[in-house]
């Protein structure tokens, strides 16, 4: 096998099946912007550290510069364009992120989004103490933080 | 930031994984290529090796994911120890109910592990193998004088923690051996203990960081203790002398000090831009004193 060689995936991304080919050094961040097209997914660092490339994969944060994308064989991926309905309706989060003016160059929300979903996917009503250690993963370089922590606390008090 | 090329091998079962290292190991080094090491890695949470591989610090030819290879994540009362497998990802050791309960310094440890997002990936076994000196787990390794499980093709050996950690990011794990458990003596484990670390940031690698256990007698002695400090040295430390400041006394604020004091002695940080040599002394004494007093509370 030739080091190039490619890997068949298969895994269901936002609640599609998808089957393709990847080359194993390609993270997951990369294949679900470059051959699936979803660019919703921010790669930033690229090792691990800023969370914008954070999506769901089974249902658990993980950070897809960190996972290649073979890796994701079996596996059901959830990224930021699942939120919104097909229709185009904001989920919550999102919604709450707009009111509270909770981006402003918007480049880490997505990984914003997708923590705040887990966070609160696990503990409702979560304290603000409880909100910004959950965000601590991810980076603000805009440092809009205390709109980020508004807009979950008030999405969570509106569920 | 991509990683360069690599040999891709899933493998599902630990023969085929032990097989596979084998064979790459000795194709590596014919005659002890001392690069061996760089040539083949093992794939476990990925946490710190995907970075690695992203800045293209290594390029390994072939990279062997563990991800699928059964029976390496099983938590197993065995004998007199609590067999945690290699491949347990962090975010289990914080609320598995075997580890709260049997070897609860683990599970508080691993909360200061990075963020969710990470320790949903991150695994014992890796932060082991990978032995950053400010890590929590092997902090937590040395002071529950735990052992680390071995295999190889040519069978499994044990390796106290004590022993197994050579430098910084080395360890005595050889270029066909897997890390396949960690073994926590209940006897150590279910000891009060305290644990104490210092990070800019919640999630930040620590700046020091310190794991304390105790034995108390019924009238109160303390017949044996363990204290760990890591970030001030190439290796996380276990501070006999530190430790022994405490046994036959009753944990009164004098055998407190005295401790502290041993681990002032005993260790030799190096400053750099996080933090100065002097205030990572500081404070490492300063969290074995908290990680002591937390035992003290425990009793």
């Amino acid at each position: 096998m030739s080091p190039m060689s490619r890997w068949p995936l298969q895994c269901i991304v936002n609640g599609v099946l998808r089957q393709l080919e990847v080359e194993p050094r390609h993270t997951a961040v990369d294949v679900l912007r470059e051959q699936l097209g979803l660019t919703g997914t921010h790669a930033g660092c690229e090792h691990g550290v800023c969370g914008a490339c954070t999506i769901l994969v089974d249902d658990e944060p993980v950070r897809s510069c960190l996972l290649f994308a073979v890796q994701l064989e079996g596996c059901a991926v959830t990224t930021v364009e699942a939120l919104a309905s097909p229709e185009g309706e904001l989920h919550p989060l999102q919604d709450s992120f707009s009111a509270h003016h909770a981006l402003q160059c918007g480049f880490c929300t997505p990984g914003m989004l997708l923590t705040a979903l887990d966070l609160l996917a696990r503990n409702p009503d979560p304290t603000r103490s409880e909100v910004r250690q959950a965000l601590s993963a991810n980076l603000c370089r805009c440092t809009g933080y205390q709109q980020i922590v508004d807009a979950v606390m008030d999405a969570a008090r509106s569920r | 930031m991509k990683p360069a090329p690599f040999r891709y091998l899933r493998p599902t079962s630990l023969d085929d994984a032990l097989a596979a290292l084998h064979q790459a190991a000795s194709e590596a080094s014919p005659d002890g290529d001392e690069f061996a090491s760089d040539r083949v890695k093992v794939l476990a949470g990925g946490q710190s090796l995907v970075p690695l591989l992203s800045m293209r610090l290594t390029q390994p030819e072939l990279l062997i994911d563990l991800n699928a290879v059964a029976g390496l994540n099983r938590i197993e009362r065995d004998g007199e120890d609590l067999r945690v497998g290699a491949m347990t990802r962090h975010e289990r050791l914080v609320d598995d109910p075997m580890i709260t309960a049997e070897v609860p310094l683990v599970a508080q440890a691993a909360t200061y592990i990075g963020h969710r997002a990470i320790r949903t990936r991150g695994t014992l076994g890796g932060s082991l193998a990978h032995a950053d000196p400010a890590a929590e787990l092997p902090l937590v390794a040395l002071a529950l004088e735990a052992e680390i499980e071995l295999a190889s093709l040519s069978g499994t050996r044990r390796v106290p923690a004590s022993a197994f950690f050579e430098g910084p990011l080395s360890t005595c794990v050889g270029a066909d051996e897997l890390i396949v458990a960690v073994r926590f003596p209940l006897a150590t484990a279910r000891r009060p203990f305290g644990f104490a670390e210092l990070a800019r940031r919640h999630g930040d690698f620590a700046l020091a960081l310190a794991a304390v256990t105790v034995a108390v007698d019924a009238d109160g002695a303390c017949r044996a203790a363990t204290i760990a400090v890591g970030g001030v040295a190439g290796t996380p430390l276990l501070l006999g002398a530190a430790a022994r400041a405490l046994i036959g006394t009753r944990l009164e604020d004098d055998a407190v000090d005295a401790a502290a004091q041993a681990v002032t002695a005993h260790i030799n940080p190096h400053g750099d831009l996080h933090a100065s040599a002097g205030y990572r002394k500081a404070m490492a004494q300063l969290l074995v004193r908290r990680a002591i007093q937390t035992a003290r509370g425990a009793r």
